[in-house]
């Protein structure tokens, strides 16, 4: 390999290099597929960690924030969680790894691992563009994962759930996904810590939606206080697709999560919702470029954070609309609760669009709790923390009910009041 | 019950005086009527007692059962059975009815130390309560307030009164915005509420409330202060002859 001179480094870029050493003879994957892996991380090496000054992380100075790298390979196993519904079909990979018995009906699954090692792989190991760090980070180190084919026409009634655990250490996975034609399905992609032991995680799910496909996809992000959490959505929408995107983050010390959408089939509709809990001395970013690339389709944005404590939270949100994308039909708001004087969010709407008959806007809000309806509800004798409480859930579940299905809806809602029962 | 004496208030932000001077009382068992034209600080009245932290009292007292509540705060005020029924109530996204009268009654409960209710227990007071002011059970499904049409607010601000079975009831405008059968419905609920030991204050524009709700005594607010005091003939003469004559006595 062609090594540079190091004394420019960061801690933590030095220790993704002298990993990647130590790692590289035992990484799954045939000769493509290593040579991919050390194109990223030459990559990596060239450029390092982005700072400030690169645009698409200029509020998540990455080289400034990450401070160094845990340990390479897992610290411990504990209990896996419950899944969020009863019903559910539940898939883990444990510390990066998947297991050979996992099965789900109707749908056929792969190890990412087999994908590597056959090579298959190695064209996904790629970067979307130049300021891509978290498919650098991942293409070079992913080890395992999931693949998933939805067969055309399958309809799948109960939820599908993912559980990436881990218990501390260098975790990396990737989930390439696909539903075929008229596919119906839940899926819910669930990163946890099961011990306290720090992790530094990245994290790719590569998934498309052939016409017709219906889908909702949820992320809940719950890793360790002292996690770092690199995710990745990329996902492709076909014609008359509809695409249900939730992402929840409800842990993790420095999180990035980037949901890159391309919507490329006419008459789509994607609906994104998101819901931001922020406490502690942590940093959350959700990145979102959407680009509308075809005729006739719609999509609705909704975010809603609250930020405790000395948290900082990040959204940009990009929306493109390509010139012959005509009658795109966009919406996006970004609102937030900042709960304390030391909380801090950053919103950064952008519109891009080159099409002469859309409709698009973007709207976003930081709010204290409205006094208003604080003074409401102490009205009828509710004490002012438990009201703030009320009004503060009430804010998030009003994003969560949107997904109607009942259960889904309960166990969400109980991660909320348990995340905000231990920090308001 | 409740005894005003002296009482001078401002709105905090800006400073304004509003009320100047204002001396009520009301006895337990007592239903008492404010009148008073536009801008002459009734429903700032009926924020101060509830407590709403926008108005600042700079003189005076309220006496509640002997205690002065001027340092206690609207949750705290509840609790001691003070209720308002809003002219204006504010619709929250997000919070579930049931769930909100629920979180309302046990929280006044706790803080008197009595027991919470039991789920069966709770709903079947909502289920009786709600049939008796003619309120469809869908609109409990629905989050507090939101897409209640006028009259639906109302009632549900009555139910809120009867479920939480306050001692000192104030209704600020319950009136306004009710068609006839409606009015009846809401005056029938706050007569069912009526006891010896519960005192209602009515605040309204306009006698045809009094048909319903009679009261005992009738007090004339103007600029701030009560200028009259009467029996419930009171009311009648302000609507045949509006208010005119009496502030011009008062003035």
């Amino acid at each position: 390999m062609n090594m540079q001179t190091t004394s420019r480094l960061t801690a933590a870029e030095s220790a993704l290099i002298e990993a990647y050493n130590q790692q590289v003879g035992d990484l799954p994957g045939n000769g493509a597929v290593i040579s991919a892996r050390d194109r990223l991380l030459e990559d990596l090496k060239t450029n390092g960690l982005p700072t400030r000054r690169v645009e698409a992380w200029h509020y998540t100075d990455l080289k400034t924030l990450l401070r160094g790298l845990p340990a390479a390979g897992p610290a411990g196993v504990a209990a896996a969680p419950a899944p969020l519904v009863d019903s559910a079909t539940v898939i883990v990979t444990q510390d990066g790894l998947s297991e050979a018995k996992a099965s789900v009906g109707g749908v056929l699954l792969g190890s990412f691992d087999t994908m590597l090692r056959e090579g298959t792989a190695a064209p996904g190991l790629s970067v979307i563009d130049r300021d891509d760090t978290i498919g650098k980070i991942n293409g070079s180190f992913v080890r395992d994962g999931y693949v998933l084919e939805f067969p055309e026409g399958v309809e799948i009634e109960q939820p599908i759930e993912i559980q990436a655990l881990h218990g501390g250490g260098q975790i990396h996975t990737r989930f390439p996904v696909s539903f075929g034609k008229g596919a119906r399905a839940t899926v819910i992609e669930r990163h946890a810590a099961t011990t306290g032991d720090q992790a530094f995680v990245s994290s790719v799910s590569d998934i498309s939606l052939e016409d017709g496909a219906e889908v909702t996809w949820i992320v809940l992000q719950e890793q360790g206080a002292s996690d770092t959490h690199l995710g990745q959505v990329r996902i492709r929408v076909g014609a008359d697709a509809k695409l249900r995107l939730f992402v929840i983050n409800a842990g993790g010390k420095l999180v990035r999560q980037e949901l890159r959408i391309d919507v490329a089939g006419e008459g789509s509709d994607l609906q994104l919702r998101g819901v931001n809990l922020l406490g502690g001395d942590t940093h959350t970013d959700v990145t979102l470029v959407l680009g509308h690339n075809v005729p006739n389709t719609t999509s609705t944005e909704i975010f809603r954070n609250v930020v405790f404590d000395r948290a900082r939270g990040v959204f940009q949100g990009m929306i493109k609309v390509a010139l012959d994308a005509q009658k795109t039909d966009a919406r996006m708001a970004c609102n937030t609760l900042l709960m304390s004087d030391d909380a801090e969010f950053s919103a950064k709407p952008e519109l891009e669009i080159f099409a002469d008959d859309v409709q698009c806007g973007h709207g976003a809000t930081v709010a204290d709790i409205d006094d208003n309806h604080l003074y409401y509800l102490m009205a009828r004798g509710i004490p002012r923390n438990k009201a703030r409480a009320m009004l503060v859930n009430a804010f998030v579940a009003e994003i969560v009910e949107e997904l109607e299905d009942e259960a889904l809806v309960e166990a969400l809602e109980a991660i909320v009041s348990r995340w905000l029962e231990r920090h308001a | 019950m409740l005894e005003i004496k002296n009482l001078h208030a401002r709105i905090a932000e800006d400073g304004t005086e509003i009320i100047r001077g204002l001396n009520l009382t009301v006895k337990a068992g007592e239903v008492a009527a404010i009148m008073g034209p536009n801008g002459s600080g009734k429903s700032t009245l009926s924020y101060i007692l509830s407590g709403r932290e926008d108005y600042e009292v700079t003189e005076g007292e309220i006496l509640y059962n002997g205690e002065n509540i001027l340092e206690l705060d609207p949750a705290e005020r509840a609790a001691k059975g003070i209720f308002l029924a809003f002219q204006y109530p504010v619709e929250i996204p997000g919070v579930a009815t049931m769930q909100f009268l629920k979180v309302a009654m046990n929280e006044q409960r706790k803080a008197r130390g009595e027991a919470e209710l039991t789920t069966p227990d709770f709903m079947r007071r909502v289920k009786e309560a709600a049939g008796e002011l003619k309120i469809n059970p869908d609109m409990l499904k629905r989050p507090l307030n939101v897409g209640f049409s006028g009259g639906e607010k109302k009632r549900a601000e009555i139910l809120q009164m009867a479920l939480l079975e306050p001692k000192l009831c104030v209704l600020d405008e319950t009136d306004s915005g009710l068609d006839i059968d409606a009015l009846k419905i809401v005056a029938d609920g706050v007569n069912a509420l009526k006891s010896p030991d519960r005192a209602v204050i009515v605040i309204t524009h306009y006698q045809r409330l009094l048909d319903y709700i009679v009261p005992d005594t009738v007090h004339v607010l103007y600029k701030g202060q009560i200028i009259r005091t009467g029996d419930k003939t009171l009311a009648l003469e302000l609507e045949a002859n509006g208010y005119a004559d009496i502030i011009g006595e008062a003035a």
